[in-house]
Formats: structure tokens, sequence, C-alpha cells
């Protein structure tokens, strides 16, 4: 292969599928999905399909406000960085094979460093806003996401260490020829989605954006075309996070290699089916849990982070363990 | 954060729908001091009330606040029919009664439905707000209208209820009651409510007392007192039902009461409907004009138990066509210091739950009058004795309050003081 056409290649994952172009579609697909859910678990009509992407380019249209007191490079750097921070680790997690478009040894720790990335951003710019709710909403950010973080990487230790990869693909691939450890991994999983809800700041975990409260926190003086990207970052958040953990826990595209060869185009697109499914059916259960829950307070946010989730992660680990010592699962 | 901040919550905040002010000292996310300001959207109502015919304030008066209405009217023309000794006919006050109820069912719902919006559970909300949809229109089949039902006149009811209504009504109630018995099950027992509203806000019975609470906000702190019982008025001495309290003071308490109080509603409507007497919708014949053309000088006190608690109309007559004084007390007014009480010591986060707890009606509370005497020494008088609202901030040198040479110079600066306000 030549260089021109490996560098066509690359720009090609990268700008199309599955990075931008893909993901920017189908971010907008599962927030229309969650939305539609949960409006009508509310008895509501909901919002019609294209929703998402009109308000999308409603607020690009609209006047991107600084504060006068802002920061201002810091202010107007955040959106974008926090995108770029959840575009790139797409490239890492397996979508219609077994192996995702990039994989080395190690990349689960760079996608879940990746991940952190519109927490921080979001930190950096509601803080440099200047503004009383943009301020304690982004100490609770700070507080919310030292609770979620450590449940979660622990979680997604455990598919990591039966394994005995780093790597996402290598992940995927050995949990979708054992399937018989997806019920090992249970509480993990379990624990990964709660953990994910609180990374995307949604019910019962929106403490730092608590509309009543702080009226919407970190985010309030983001305007136009800034809170426009944000707003995309989070969907593009949920999907990476789905696909992550669909990856880590599911198996990935499996089971498609047992219908057919995953390296041959019908594997592909079955395998990019089977993305879907799980992924859109981790976004349903996200959504079913912002809908009949009510929001916690932040200290109590810690406590059920501490007290429970992170003990059931150890936990994890030891039948992950145990399962591993003793050989049951072939 | 250790420093100390001031947050401020409102007068404009998307928590509250009308304009309040909270000055909120907080500790990181403890909340150590707050402060209340209130009457930002002054009516200038009870002005209006002493240059319009009682008749006409009728109408008016009903504009206070647009989810209990009709307690307004009731408490008005109430006051006014004792003033003329007219006595109401039965049927007339089994209708009162039920609008009455109705509005009580649609309210709390609507309380529901925000308590729900407050604490981040939009789904309760829009359950609540469904349901409520039922009861509103029983509210337009049987007056008319949603929100003014417009319903009371002077020694009597307007409109007349039919058996097609009675039936319809009929059914919407047994499908609430279901609806009702599935919040009771399901809203206090679920666990993320229950954290937000278990040991939130409370206020303990004593503290309920002193500061002067009133309605389900009071009943929740355990104490006992419900206009409808103590003092009944329009049908509540002939039905059958039971005023509910509970005995922790906290949000989840007032959660529950306000609930129980929808099955006792819905059960008062039944009987209603059920015993509803044949016969005159008026006390007489004559239009009401001509009824009022006799009206005596006099004080009169009108209690009547609101959504929110007890309200109270104070109208003096002088004889005249109009109304010498109607003084409003509304139930939000007395409950507003239980706000302050709940809010030090709690966290940031349960200021919407704390201050929609007592289901606070905003812009009715705007209207308090200011103590105005002619003079400074009647002013002193005046306060001293505690006659008048005494302005809390006043000292033996300066007792607070305005004469009305102090509230002219005061426009005169607010207007011409070279602020572009």
């Amino acid at each position: 292969m030549s260089l021109a056409v490996e560098l066509g290649q690359s720009l090609f994952y990268v700008l199309v599928f599955p990075g931008f172009a893909f993901l920017f579609g189908y971010a907008l697909v599962a927030e229309y999905a969650d939305r539609k859910l949960y409006a009508r678990l509310q008895n509501r009509v909901g919002p019609p399909a294209v929703q998402p992407f009109a308000d999308f380019l409603k607020l690009l249209s609209k006047e991107s406000i600084v504060p006068e007191d802002a920061e201002g490079t810091i202010f107007e750097a955040a959106p974008i960085v926090a995108l770029a921070g959840v575009l790139t680790p797409i490239l890492y997690v397996p979508i219609w094979s077994v192996e995702a478009v990039f994989a080395f040894q190690g990349d689960l720790i760079v996608v879940l460093f990746l991940l952190t990335i519109p927490s921080f951003a979001l930190i950096f710019g509601g803080w440099h806003s200047r503004n009383a709710f943009g301020q304690v909403g982004t100490v609770r950010t700070l507080t919310q996401l030292f609770g979620y973080e450590i449940p979660f990487f622990l979680a997604c230790l455990a598919p990591a260490v039966a394994a005995g990869t780093w790597s996402v693909s290598g992940i995927a691939s050995f949990v979708g020829t054992r399937p018989l450890y997806i019920p090992v991994f249970a509480i993990g999983f379990a624990v990964a989605l709660l953990s994910l809800q609180a990374k995307l700041e949604r019910i019962p975990f929106d403490v730092p954006e608590a509309e009543t409260e702080l009226v919407t926190g970190p985010l309030v003086e983001y305007s136009g075309r800034k809170l426009a990207l944000f707003r995309l970052t989070k969907d593009v958040e949920l999907v990476v996070g789905a696909a992550l953990l669909s990856a880590l826990f599911l198996g990935g595209p499996y089971p498609a290699g047992a219908i057919a060869d995953v390296g041959s185009t019908a594997g592909a697109v079955i395998g990019f089916g089977v993305f879907l499914v799980k992924t859109l059916a981790i976004v349903f259960v996200l959504t079913v849990l912002r809908a009949v829950l009510a929001r916690l307070r932040i200290e109590q946010l810690v406590s059920v982070f501490y007290l429970w989730l992170v003990p059931l992660a150890l936990i994890q680990l030891a039948v992950v363990g145990v399962v591993g010592t003793t050989e049951v699962i072939p | 954060m250790a420093e100390e901040t001031t947050i401020p919550i409102g007068p404009q905040h998307p928590s509250l729908k009308e304009p309040a002010n909270f000055e909120l000292t907080v500790e990181g996310e403890q909340i150590t001091g707050a402060e209340l300001s209130i009457s930002y959207n002054h009516r200038g109502i009870e002005q209006a009330v002493r240059s319009k015919s009682y008749l006409e304030n009728i109408y008016l008066l009903e504009r206070i606040c647009g989810i209990c209405s009709h307690s307004h009217t009731t408490a008005f023309v109430r006051g006014v029919e004792q003033l003329l000794g007219l006595s109401v006919p039965d049927r007339a006050r089994y209708v009162r009664t039920l609008v009455a109820e109705l509005e009580r069912l649609h309210s709390h719902l609507l309380w529901l439905g925000v308590a729900g919006h407050e604490i981040g559970f939009d789904t309760l909300w829009q359950y609540a707000w469904r349901d409520r949809e039922a009861v509103m229109d029983s509210l337009e089949e049987l007056t008319g209208n949603r929100v003014h039902y417009s319903i009371n006149t002077i020694g009597g009811v307007r409109e007349d209820i039919d058996t097609e209504t009675i039936d319809a009504i009929r059914d919407r109630m047994a499908e609430l009651s279901d609806r009702i018995d599935f919040y009771l099950e399901t809203v206090p027992a679920e666990r993320t409510v229950q954290l937000r509203c278990e040991d939130v806000g409370v206020v303990s019975k004593q503290r309920a007392q002193e500061l002067c609470a009133v309605g389900p906000t009071a009943r929740a702190s355990g104490v006992q007192g419900d206009v409808r019982k103590d003092e009944p008025y329009a049908a509540y001495d002939e039905v059958d039902f039971e005023v509910i309290t509970a005995e922790d003071g906290d949000l989840l308490a007032r959660l529950q009461v306000r609930i129980e109080e929808l099955a006792e509603s819905v059960a008062i409507i039944e009987q209603v409907l059920a015993d509803l007497p044949e016969g005159e919708l008026k006390a007489s014949q004559k239009p009401p004009q001509a009824l009022l053309a006799g009206i005596e000088s006099g004080d009169v006190l009108s209690r009547y138990e609101a959504p929110r608690g007890e309200l109270t109309h104070f109208i003096r007559s002088d004889g005249s066509d109009t109304p010498e004084r109607v003084h409003v007390r509304v139930p939000t007014l007395a409950n507003w210091p239980t706000v302050v009480e709940a809010l030090k010591g709690s966290y940031i986060a349960d200021t919407p739950i704390v201050v929609a707890g007592i289901d606070p009606c905003i812009s009715c509370t705007s209207r308090i009058g200011v103590a105005v005497a002619e003079d400074e020494a009647t002013l002193a008088d005046a306060t001293d004795s505690g006659v008048v609202g005494v302005d809390e901030s006043g000292t033996d040198d300066d007792p607070g309050g305005y004469t009305l040479d102090d509230l002219r110079e005061y426009g005169i600066e607010w207007y011409e003081g070279g602020d572009t306000r």
C-alpha cells in the first residue's frame, strides 16, 4: 500500500467513518432515541426525528457570547477540546469487526483518558466563565468526577484482567468468543452503566447541571456555536461510552463472527448491525434510568459511588479472579 | 471552596416561576444564611378594590391568583353575605364545595408536578400534570372556564350543574382515585425521592406554630388546623372528611399530606355529588345590585381553607357601594417564614424543593400593603402597638414603616433621581 492510499484511508477513518461524520450522525440519532423514549415514558409525544439536528443548526446560527469577565481563550477553547476528546476514542473501539481501526496494547487506558477530557473541558470552561452558577456547578462537576471515575475505571478493569490484555479490541474478541463471561461481568457492567450516566451528567446524576438549582451550571454562560459543540459533545460521549461498554462487557460486534466471516463484507455489515443494536440498547437503559429516578444531591451521589459502586467494582474484580483461577469457563 | 459565597436566587430564576429573591450565604454546598425579599410584583389590587363596586370586586379578586381563584371569590362573597345577612341556599353551598375541592385537586396535582421537577424527577411532573387535565376538564364543563371559574356571586352561584356533568365528573374521579392510590404507593416509596425529601426542610411542630404556618405546610408538621373543620363554611359541616396530618415536618411529610389530601378531596367530591340537594342557586331573586344597595357599615373577617392554607379576607364596609377596605392575607405569606427557617442549614441543592415545599404563590403575596400613617406620631403609635405591619428593621428612634410624606418623597426620588431604572 502506497503512502498516499494509507494516508487517505486514515483520513477517511478519522473524518468520515467511524470518525467525525459517522459519529456526528449517530450521536444525533442516539439523542433522538433518548429524547423520544424519555418522552414516551412520560406520556408525551416527543420530538420528531430531525429535532436534534434542527436544534444543532439553530444553535450554530445564534450569537455566541463571551462574557466580559470570562477568560476568553480558555472559555472559547473548552468546547472544541471537549469535542475532540470524545471524537478520538471511537478509533480504538471495535465497531464492525473485532479489530478497531487503530489498536495497540494499552489503548483502553487511552480511551478512558480521552473520555475524561470533556469533563475537564467543562470544568475549565465553566470556571473561567466567572459566573457564580457556573463556578458552583464546576465544583460539583469536579466532585462528581472523583466520585464516578474510580468505579468506572475499576469496572472497566474487570474484563481487561479476565482477557489479560489492555486493548479494547482484544477484550472484545475475548468476551465475544466466550459469551459465558457476559453474566460474570454483570456487576461490573451495572457499575459501569451508572458511572457512565454520571459521566454524562444525566438524571439522577445531573447534579452539576441541575437546571432548577444552577441553571445548567458550568454551561450557563455558553451560547450559540459553543453551546452547540458542548451539546454535541454530550451526544457523542453517550455513543462512544455505549460503544466502549458494549465492547468491554458485551463482546462488541459478536456474535457477528459466528454467522459470517468477520473479515468479509457480510460479516462487517452484520457486525455493524450488532454494534447498533447493542449501543442503542445501552442508550435505552440509560434513558429509562433518567426517567424513573429523581436527582441526587452531590454528597449523596459521592456516597453512592464510594459506599456502593467502588466496593461492588472490587467484588467484580474478585469474581473475575476466582473465575480466572478456577477456569470454570473454558 | 471554604470561603463564604453569596448566591442570589431570583428575582429571576428558572426554578421560580414568579419573582422572589433569596440571598443565600453558602459555605461550599451548605447554606448558612438566607434572606428573603418579596413584593417584586406589586399589583395594586387592594387599592383598586376600593374604587370598584362589590360585584365588580368579585371578578377583580378572582384574579389575585390563577390557581386558587375560587378561594378568593368564596372568601370575599362569604364576607359580603355576612355583612348583608344573606343565607346561601343549600344547592349553592354544595356547588361551591364541589368547585373548591376540584380546585384543591388541581392545585395539589400541579404542586406534585412542580415538586417532581424541582428534584429532577420530570416523569412525575409529566404524570401529575396529565392527571390534572381530568380535573381541569371537569371544571371547564362545570363552569365554562379552566382557570377563573367565575361561579360565585353574592348570595349564591351563577351556574347550575346537570346530571350529565355529574356523571362525567364521577367517572373522572373514579379514574383519578386510582391514580392517587398509585402516587401514594409509589412516590413516597421511591428511593431517590426519599433521599431528596426525607429530613429536608424540616419545620418542627413548635416552630410551625410559632411562625404561624398554615395549610398542608403546618399539617405536615403535626399542627391540626383546617378552616374547613374549625369554622366550616359552604357544605363542609355536612360532608365527612379527615384532616390529614403528619408528624415529621419534612418535605416527605408534605408530599404525603398533599397526596392524601387529594384522596380526601375526591371523597368529598363524591359525597357532594351524591347528596347534592335540589333547590335555588341564589339567596334572593333580586339582582345583586339591589341587595348591595342596602349594605350596612361594618367589619367582617372571612376565613377560607385554600389549597395552600388559610386565606383571610378582611372587609370593611362604610355603607357605600364600594368597600372601604379589603385586605387579603394569602397563605403563602404566612408560610414564608418557615422557608427561611428551613433553608438555613440545608444544601443549595435543596433550595428549589424547600421553596416549592410550601407551594408558594408569589404574585398573590406581592400585594401586602405598606404601613401608612398620617404622620410620624401615629406611625410610631401604630408600630409600637403592633396594629399595623411592623417593619422588623425598625428601631426605637426610627420605628420603620412609612408616612405618606415619606412615600411621596421616595416616589419622587425613584422617578427623578437620575436613575435610569
